[in-house]
């Protein structure tokens, strides 16, 4: 069988497309997160980031083409593998219910956490990229803000100071107040560590770099990157409910009636 | 009278299977194809043959009554295979271990056979190295060997305490190989109820489908039987539960000679037997005489005390006393009649009595508790297992169980019996092992035969066949072999009310145990001589088979194995009581030395019995096959 | 550790999966088993009940079992909800009537996975291990061409590792405890005994790709790294072994689709 069919019709191949895509979603969860923590810096870091992934065009379409590939490609083969796996358990005999000896939660609930995390993506992009809920507070219908230093990426000021750039760090903190939507970006940022803790665990066991030696290793790092990643994502809208982050200095909500442009 | 003819071929012993391999016919590898080969069995000597066979190109049928060719019992051999390999550099040579071999066989095998195991051994472990076999290596990356019981060299080749399962994993791959490519048609859950003979010459099976319950008839230029010992006689043994004589007993029952069936051998270290309900004896196996010492107390009163709290002078390590040369690791049988001994004399631990201590206290002293675990790790497992203690603490309880039959059908040099066509592998046979086989030989013969005998000899029967010669199975022989298996079935099932199979195997059992077992005399061999035909009687008065025979049947499977074993056990103990002499396993009380060891009589007994049916009802006739010791001085033996 | 010794007797209630055959529907049945020595077998249970059914005049518990050892891999029960049952590193026929107390209400069920179809009551049909060994799970060596075992040495390390892999007894277990009903456990046992030997090598690619595709296409399912099936091995065979397989496969596939090869490969043979 050729490369494509081994990798597309076979179980480790398929296993294999689910580790990498995978391991690719994990590559990006992380920068989104480190991203996202510049919020804590003055509002040019995080505004000036936004304008400046914007600026990138192309791509920035790219990075989203890839992205969402994966996200497909991961999604099809749990898919695939599922539907494939219950009926593997379809018997002519008893259909008892499986008694687990040692699988761990994270491994279990997998799949449910993957449903969760889905969900949350697909509300997260309508929130802050769509703008699909809560409009009033979406950047584009926020007051413009106007850089006070420029925004360097690799020593290269790629945002200068004095542009007029969308207000990324209004729109999260807005968001974030409401009860409901930090909740729940809580609860789903929680599902999707643990969904990461197989995740990661199971890279290494498919690509086969998992053995006994260091097994013990590798979950004690899953469980220290997962544990990480999550109190890196409570700590956005955690402070933000406790009060401890409000809106920027100069933040002036914008006028309801419709602006004459 | 049948006609026993050894065709060991003329020539110094050395060279004999040299000059037989050049001399016999063979078949043009154009023609193999044409010739269909049944083997029934697949354990060592049945699966490598079938792989061989097909490997060289003949079409071969392989029938197990297994789920799969894996599941054959040779897989539960623990200790190892012995190969003169001499890789050791301590002595050892082809002629080494032909001797030990045909020495530890107490002068009753036949010499030619015996050199021929000897010179293959080498073969074997090759054959199974490049196989895949991850036997025992050294930090050089070189095979590991160890010393086993019988012999003064280190000759056994061995994967931890599984050579067994690994030699057969070996062999079965090379089988699945063959039924991959096509050239093995392999029937599993299929049991032989019946050797077919067209003109006198074994064409064919009968074979029950154990799933479905079809009796169906395969038709061969030549069968091939790989089917094992008959321990199972006994009942509790270290066989496994479905082990069974039915094939050799079904070929006996057509014509074939049973030879020397009272040659059985009791392994000495056992779990001990703790209930009525039991249903199996475990093996630990006898590599742990290596560094295990065997003891009894000295004083019967201290039988049932701690073993920890008797001291070290009221301990009677009987092996190292009375075999210092040798000591623990003195042949089986002399180790398991040692062990009644001291038992008889009330001295035996547990609280049936009937066990010995292998006590472990030294080897963890000199080795320490790793040591001990990495050499015999698992078999400490199972013991724990089994008896719930831990062999580190205390010591194992053990006591002899059988183990292996020597006795099997006649067969000669081309391992054909006296029905042409008709070939006998393995245990199955008679030929290697004489009165007692030593430890790590059955692997080596099964595979011997298997890959490095029947191949050159079945080709010098099928060459004065024609190809295509083989008989329909339509042929009215088939038809009538069938009959007789349908109507034996249906007599099974007949019985409406009854007792259990089971119970009549466990009565068997017991009557094999205590008047033919360990030590046998005149008298209760007659006694088993008149209880064996009365529980045959009863058996088929009163046995109740439930179900049908038309689907998955185990109750019909076993009745029709234990209606086998009960004809099987009076033959048994028929030719113990005709063998007036003490042989390896066949000890005759009468026939002992001051000292209890075994008194042979070469001058009267120094044939194989053959014993040939007669028809039902009728006692069977005794062939006698001359023992002529060419190059060795048949002497007494002596491990002392 | 001396474990419990005890011999006072014990009473429980069987819960047996019953099915007359393939096509039959099964239920679970109970059947009361008295008095039993704990020093007893699982499987000597099942004799006593048995033989008690057939005095009876009921059709005996089919299940299936051979060795009584634990070294031919034919038994094959789920106990409650275990395949093997209670206990670690042991086959059906290794698990004794101490592992439970009196009064217990045990439930026995035949190995539950599409490829191992029931054939009757608690015996399954497992031919498809069969099917997966004769597409690859061999190193081809006709018998008589082998070269002198100590021309090739193997380290000790790989020989040990191959024979931890090699321990496999097919019984099935791991098919079983796995919730997709995966056969990775078996299958990479395999593959890494043969792997780890230099013998091995030539044949090493094609090996795994062949048991892999055989695999699948017999309805096994596919791995979700649960491990389950190597703590339910009655040999404790480590699931490190699917992480070797799963490199092996890839490898294999990678090679293959970028390895020349020679056109005459594959013919005469």
């Amino acid at each position: 069988m050729s490369l494509v069919g081994n990798l597309f019709s076979s179980s480790i191949g398929r296993k294999f497309l689910m580790a990498v895509t995978g391991l690719v979603l994990v590559g990006f969860v992380i920068g989104h997160l480190v991203g996202n923590l510049q919020i804590f810096e003055s509002p040019d870091h995080i505004n000036g980031y936004a304008a400046f992934l914007h600026q990138l065009g192309p791509l920035l379409w790219v990075a989203r083409i890839v992205l969402l590939l994966c996200v497909g490609l991961h999604i099809w083969a749990a898919t695939v593998l599922t539907l494939e796996n219950r009926e593997a358990r379809e018997s002519n005999g008893p259909r008892s219910a499986k008694k687990w000896i040692r699988a761990t939660l994270a491994s279990r609930m997998v799949r449910w956490t993957g449903y969760v995390v889905l969900a949350f993506v697909l509300y997260h992009l309508a929130q802050f990229t769509l703008g699909v809920t809560g409009t009033a507070h979406f950047k584009e219908n926020l007051p413009r803000y106007t850089m006070t230093a420029d925004y360097r990426v690799a020593g290269f000021p790629v945002i200068k100071a004095g542009a007029e750039v969308l207000d990324v760090h209004s729109m999260v903190i807005l968001g974030f107040q409401s009860p409901l939507v930090s909740l729940f970006y809580i609860v789903a940022v929680g599902l999707l560590s643990l969904h990461l803790l197989h995740g990661l665990d199971s890279f290494f066991q498919t690509v086969g770099w998992r053995s006994a030696q260091w097994s013990g290793t590798l979950r004690k790092i899953a469980l220290v990157f997962c544990a990480a990643y999550f109190l890196g994502n409570l700590i956005i809208p955690g402070s933000v409910l406790i009060g401890a982050k409000g809106l920027r200095e100069g933040y002036k909500a914008p006028v309801t009636v419709a602006t004459n442009r | 009278m049948a006609k026993l003819e050894s065709k060991v071929p003329s020539g110094p012993l050395a060279d004999k299977w040299r000059k037989h391999k050049a001399e016999i016919k063979l078949v043009n590898p154009a023609n193999k194809r044409k010739y269909d080969i049944i083997v029934v069995g697949a354990g060592l000597a049945g699966s490598s043959a079938a792989a061989t066979l097909a490997e060289l190109g003949y079409k071969v049928k392989s029938f197990v009554f297994h789920d799969s060719p894996r599941r054959a019992h040779s897989i539960a051999a623990q200790g190892g295979i012995n190969a003169a390999k001499n890789y050791q550099n301590d002595g050892d040579s082809v002629h080494r271990l032909f001797y030990d071999t045909l020495k530890g066989g107490d002068y009753r095998s036949r010499e030619a056979n015996v050199h021929r195991l000897a010179e293959v051994s080498v073969n074997i472990i090759d054959q199974c190295a490049a196989q895949g076999v991850p036997f025992a290596r050294e930090y050089g990356g070189l095979l590991a060997n160890r010393s086993f019981g019988g012999a003064q060299v280190s000759r056994t080749f061995y994967a931890r305490g599984q050579t067994g399962q690994q030699l057969l994993l070996g062999a079965y791959s090379a089988l699945s190989r063959m039924v991959g490519a096509g050239a093995v048609e392999l029937h599993t859950n299929s049991e032989m109820l019946d050797l077919v003979l067209v003109d006198g010459h074994a064409k064919g099976i009968i074979v029950r489908d154990l799933i479905t319950g079809e009796i169906q008839r395969h038709a061969a230029d030549a069968v091939i039987l790989a089917t094992g010992g008959y321990g199972n006689v006994f009942n509790l043994s270290t066989y496994a539960r479905g082990s069974n004589a039915s094939a050799i007993w079904r070929a006996y029952k057509r014509g074939a000679c049973l030879a020397n069936p009272c040659y059985t051998q009791i392994h000495p270290t056992c779990i001990p037997v703790s209930g009525d309900y039991q249903s199996k004896l475990t093996l630990m196996s006898e590599s742990l005489r290596n560094d295990g010492r065997i003891w009894v107390p000295k004083k019967k009163e201290d039988r049932l005390k701690e073993p920890g709290a008797i001291a070290e002078v009221d301990r009677d390590y009987y092996l190292e006393r009375m075999y210092p040369a040798f000591g623990n690791l003195c042949p089986r049988d002399i180790a398991s009649r040692a062990a009644k001994r001291v038992c008889d004399e009330g001295r035996g631990v547990g609280e049936t009595g009937l066990g010995v201590y292998l006590d472990f206290a030294d080897a963890i002293r000199r080795l320490g508790e790793n040591g001990v675990r990495e050499r015999y790790g698992n078999l400490f497992d199972i013991y724990r297992e089994i008896t719930a203690e831990s062999a580190y603490q205390v010591p194992m309880r053990i006591y002899p169980a059988v183990h292996y039959t020597m006795g099997g059908l006649w067969v000669d040099y081309n391992l054909m019996s006296n029905i042409p066509g008709l070939f006998v592998l393995g245990e199955a046979n008679f030929s290697d092992h004489g009165a007692n086989r030593l430890g790590a030989s059955a692997l080596m013969q099964g595979l011997a035969d298997g890959y490095f005998v029947i191949p050159y000899t079945i080709g010098d029967y099928l060459a004065s066949h024609k190809p295509g010669s083989r008989p329909s199975p339509d042929a009215p022989e088939f038809m009538a072999a069938e009959a007789g298996v349908r109507a034996l079935n249906a007599r099974l099932l007949a019985n409406k009310t009854g007792v259990p199979v089971d119970h009549f195997h466990k009565r068997l059992g017991k009557i094999m145990w205590e008047h033919c077992g360990m030590a046998r005399n005149a008298a209760s061999l007659r006694k088993a001589l008149q209880e064996i035909p009365k529980l045959r009687e009863e058996f088929w008065a009163t046995v109740k088979v439930p179900g049908s025979g038309a689907t998955l049947n185990q109750s019909l499977e076993r009745a029709g194995r234990v209606a086998d074993f009960i004809e099987l056990g009076e033959l048994l103990c028929l030719d113990a009581l005709t063998r007036e002499e003490s042989c390896g396993g066949h000890f005759r009380e009468e026939h002992q030395f001051p000292d209890g060891e075994c008194k042979r009589d070469d001058e009267n007994f120094a044939f194989v019995s053959a014993w040939e049916f007669q028809g039902e009802g009728k006692a069977p006739l005794l062939n006698k096959e001359p023992l002529n010791y060419e190059f060795v001085k048949m002497s007494v033996r002596n491990y002392k | 550790m001396v474990a419990d010794n005890s011999s006072t007797p014990l009473s429980v209630t069987l819960r047996v999966w019953r099915q007359a055959g393939p096509d039959q529907p099964g239920k679970f049945v109970d059947y009361p088993a008295k008095d039993l020595s704990p020093h007893m077998s699982f499987l000597e249970m099942l004799d006593v009940v048995n033989d008690e059914l057939t005095t009876k005049g009921e059709e005996p518990i089919a299940f299936a079992h051979d060795c009584r050892e634990g070294i031919c891999g034919t038994c094959s029960c789920t106990i409650n909800g275990k395949p093997h049952g209670p206990g670690r590193g042991v086959a059906t026929c290794q698990v004794y009537m101490r592992s439970f107390r009196d009064g217990d209400v045990i439930v026995v069920e035949p190995f539950q996975a599409q490829p191992f179809p029931v054939i009757k009551d608690l015996v399954t049909d497992r031919s498809a291990f069969d099917k997966i060994m004769q597409a690859g799970g061999f190193i081809t060596v006709r018998a008589g061409s082998a070269p002198d075992a100590n021309s090739i040495p193997v380290p000790k390390e790989d020989a040990d590792l191959a024979m931890d892999a090699a321990a496999c007894i097919g019984c099935g277990a791991c098919v079983a405890a796995c919730k997709n009903a995966s056969a990775m456990l078996f299958v990479a046992a395999k593959v890494s005994q043969l792997g780890l030997f230099p013998q091995g090598q030539p044949e090493r690619d094609k090996r795994v790709l062949a048991m892999v595709g055989t695999m699948d296409s017999l309805g096994f399912g596919n791995c979700t790294n649960q491990y389950e099936c190597s703590a339910a091995c009655p040999k404790t065979i480590s699931h490190d072994f699917i992480a070797r397989m799963n490199r092996d496969y890839l490898a294999a596939s990678f090679r293959h689709a970028f390895k020349p090869a020679s056109a005459s490969t594959g013919g005469a043979g």
